[in-house]
């Protein structure tokens, strides 16, 4: 005989002010089955949650129903209030009358009579809820960070420090990412890869990280703690071991006229190279679609000046099998191509260039060595123009979003022009100044205040060529005027967009995307840094558009969550799964095309003479994660999913 | 004067999309007709045609179907089964007269909060225009009990 006690709370006025919990807890009171009913102001709180205990151990309760927020908020509170009182957690569950109930209506009487039949329908479940008891799972001490840039860098680095295995994977030839594409980076103005370099150093060098660059993820199976992935190591046709990094290939190269990737396309490249000087490897790469070997059959001359025989046309892509406990994702982002801005002539006028151009002009490392000079004459710009949200914050043309970085470093590219083009003149068309962060608006103030450039506020409708100048004309909203300046050089912040295949990429690792294809987070505010699949996590600016300090902070917080899963040995899972039962299973396999999780295997039932009498299917409790879909399409109806039965899901509609 | 006719909706949901927009619904304090019973399940995939049936039995007037979107499963394509499932199925409910505007089959995400009240609102208002579903429980009135366990 079923002993129910039913717990109905208040959350103070939330739900106390639209459902009337006195006449819900004698209706329940009056309910077959129900030993208890009673409510009280706040049951999650430690005297709500030890009345709980008390009522099931003095009524010898077998089942709880706690009607209050959704099963989401505390359903993991309850149920551990029910363990600690001796009852099973799993014959506990959760009416949710505040979210879907007592918020949303209006009227009273119907919003009790709502409330009543959620409680009651979920009365009637418990009642053939089982007992369950949590699936042990053992766990992989080896994290799997993808992406090599400061995100990833970071992540990987927290982790070995821990002294936990960490494999970090980079599809370029080398680490670095975006970051180290830049020149300063703001508010401080520290040159980005001298402070970038020595971490791409420490990475390599670590005795816990493997590194694996111009490497990709062709697929990952399993679960938290229990990951397979599988990993190409693209052929960089450069044996690693026996390259020394002497760069006389590189040199010796008769292509030099490949543009440049790393540059943003303002320098050249040989076939073989290193993206940049400071490459960790420091190991060149073919580039196969560009040498003259692959193309022609004929050349060869790196293989011929290579002293150490490191190069090798018949290189093969390898594949890595891995296991693997956690997965940080740390993908990045790219820059948005500024073509549907016509007006702005980008692609149209050499001279017109994006703010990653610009870092790469700035940079000393860059193709002019760090001068700023006009990549279709080479001289020095003396009037440049920065037009700021150009693609962020339109939904007709760009993306909805603010792109969060371009405010600060377009106020950084007019300081640097100001320190580099003395005499030189910076305008800065922008829609609102966003400096929200430590030392920012004190910066933006400084590149107006002390390097002088002109802010105005207002959009540009148009840059065409006119004797040599770039014609900008825009308007300034605060004077009400429109403009028009005759610039030299013309820099468009354009928008962060998440990767070209970040949607196929999440398909590929198994997590979820937002509208723009940036990876969803589990919880935006109280989960950040995971993902709604257990075992991954993100950083950087593959979930939004971050800069530096939050992507490393998010990183930090990655490495934290992974060294917390890897501290225990064993994991606790919901024994959420689907059971079959082996008497009635016909062997029909239609559970296994359904499985997305391929959980399902052939077991033999054989005679006691060890004969054969039939194959049936065997749910691997380790890899099924409980979605039920095999036990709709069961047509013996053997299968069943442990908490959420055919039983007891006819007795919960029953109950409405 | 008797009361309006007020119908009674059952919706089977996955618990990480549909669900968690409903209760994003509630956390916005949006505002729905209370005639919506959720039924909360893991995943769409989970949702036998049978449970709507059994609803329908229960004395339902519509049937909602609702998980992630395409692409967007917890479990990477249970939401996908349901539609191939909800597509054979409404052909037999067809035939067998069962009028199809009475279930309804959506994507709502756990960032729709909108999405779902609105959703909720149109149809407690169309089920309401089409009246208390008597045609099923004569059904059930004339043969017994059609759906066992």
């Amino acid at each position: 005989m079923a002993k129910i006690g039913v717990f109905i709370c208040h959350c103070g006025e939330n739900i106390g002010a639209k459902i009337d919990c006195t006449r819900l807890t004698s209706a329940m009171n009056d309910h077959p089955g129900v030993s208890v009913s009673v409510e009280y102001k706040y049951f999650c709180s430690d005297p709500g949650q030890e009345n709980v205990k008390k009522a099931i151990r003095e009524h010898n309760l077998t089942g709880v129903v706690v009607a209050a927020c959704s099963p989401r908020m505390h359903e993991a509170t309850f149920r551990k209030a029910c363990a600690e009182a001796g009852l099973n957690p799993y014959l506990c569950e959760i009416a949710n009358i505040r979210e879907q109930c007592s918020w949303v209506h209006t009227d009273q009487d119907m919003a009790t009579e709502k409330a009543i039949e959620i409680t009651r329908s979920l009365i009637e479940k418990v009642k053939l809820n089982n007992e369950l008891q949590p699936i042990e799972v053992p766990v992989t001490k080896r994290a799997l960070v993808i992406g090599g840039g400061i995100a990833g860098i970071q992540a990987a680095l927290d982790i070995a420090n821990a002294g936990q295995e960490v494999v970090l994977v980079e599809r370029e030839p080398s680490l670095g990412g975006h970051m180290a594409q830049l020149s300063e980076t703001f508010p401080t103005l520290d040159c980005s890869q001298c402070i970038m370099t020595p971490r791409m150093v420490e990475a390599a060098q670590h005795p816990k990280i493997r590194l694996l660059t111009y490497s990709e993820i062709e697929q990952v199976e399993g679960f938290i703690g229990n990951f397979k992935v599988r990993i190409r190591q693209k052929s960089r046709y450069v044996d690693m071991k026996a390259c020394t990094g002497c760069g006389d290939c590189i040199q010796k190269c008769p292509q030099k006229k490949i543009s440049d990737e790393f540059d943003c396309a303002l320098g050249k490249r040989p076939a073989i190279y290193t993206p940049f000087a400071q490459a960790v490897p420091n190991i060149p790469v073919i580039d196969k679609e560009h040498c003259t070997f692959f193309k022609n059959g004929k050349c060869k001359v790196c293989q011929k000046v290579c002293e150490t025989n490191a190069i090798n046309f018949e290189m093969q892509d390898e594949f890595l099998d891995l296991e693997i406990g956690a997965i940080v994702v740390a993908t990045g982002f790219q820059i948005q191509n500024t073509a549907m801005y016509g007006e702005y002539g980008y692609g149209k006028y050499a001279d017109v260039i994006t703010g990653l151009q610009f870092e790469r002009l700035a940079s000393a490392s860059g193709p002019t060595a760090g001068k700023i000079l006009r990549p279709s004459d080479g001289k020095e710009p003396q009037t440049i123009v920065f037009i700021q949200c150009a693609g962020s914050r339109d939904p007709s043309k760009g993306v909805k979003y603010c792109s969060k970085i371009c405010c600060m470093y377009t106020a950084k590219h007019a300081m640097l022009y100001a320190h580099k083009v003395h005499g030189g003149k910076a305008h800065v068309f922008y829609m609102d100044i966003r400096a929200a962060g430590k030392g920012y608006d004190e910066f933006t103030r400084r590149a107006i205040e002390e390097d002088e450039a002109a802010y105005l506020r207002g959009r540009v409708s148009k840059v065409w060529q006119e004797n040599g100048k770039l014609m900008v004309r825009g308007v300034d909203t605060l004077l009400g005027k429109p403009v028009e300046i005759a610039a030299d050089m013309v820099v468009l912040a354009t928008a962060i967009t998440p990767q070209p295949d970040a949607r196929e990429f999440a398909k590929v690792v198994g997590i979820g995307c937002d509208e723009y294809g940036f990876y969803n987070e589990a919880h935006l505010k109280l989960r950040p840094v995971e993902t709604a699949t257990a075992g991954i996590f993100l950083a950087g600016a593959c979930q939004s558009p971050k800069d530096i300090p939050d992507s490393v902070s998010q990183a930090s917080a990655c490495a934290s969550k992974v060294i917390g899963l890897f501290s225990r040995d064993q994991l606790e899972r919901e024994p959420v799964i689907a059971i079959n039962n082996e008497s009635t299973c016909s062997g029909c396999w239609g559970c296994a095309l359904a499985c997305p999780y391929n959980a399902i295997e052939k077991k033999d039932i054989l005679s006691r003479s060890g004969e054969l009498i039939k194959q049936v299917a065997f749910i691997n409790p380790g890899l099924c994660q409980g979605c039920g879909t095999c036990v709709t399409f069961c047509r013996s109806n053997s299968i069943d999913l442990a908490g959420f039965t055919e039983k007891q899901i006819f007795a919960e509609v029953m109950g409405l | 004067m008797s009361k309006p006719f007020e119908p009674k909706i059952v919706a089977f949901v996955c618990t990480y999309c549909t669900y968690a927009g409903a209760d994003l619904a509630g956390t916005s304090r949006l505002k729905y007709p209370p005639n919506i019973r959720m039924v909360r399940l893991p995943c769409t995939g989970r949702i036998s045609p049978m449970f709507i049936l059994k609803a329908l039995q229960k004395g339902a007037d519509g049937v909602l179907v609702s998980g992630c979107h395409p692409g967007d499963c917890h479990f990477t394509h249970g939401n996908y089964h349901a539609r191939r499932r909800w597509t054979v199925f409404r052909a037999l409910l067809n035939f067998t007269g069962i009028p199809l505007e009475r279930i309804r089959f959506s994507w709502i995400s756990a960032a729709e909060g909108v999405k779902f009240a609105e959703l909720i609102s149109s149809l407690t208002e169309d089920i309401r225009k089409l009246g208390p579903f008597e045609q099923y429980k004569a059904m059930i009135h004339e043969t017994e009990a059609p759906v066992s366990l």
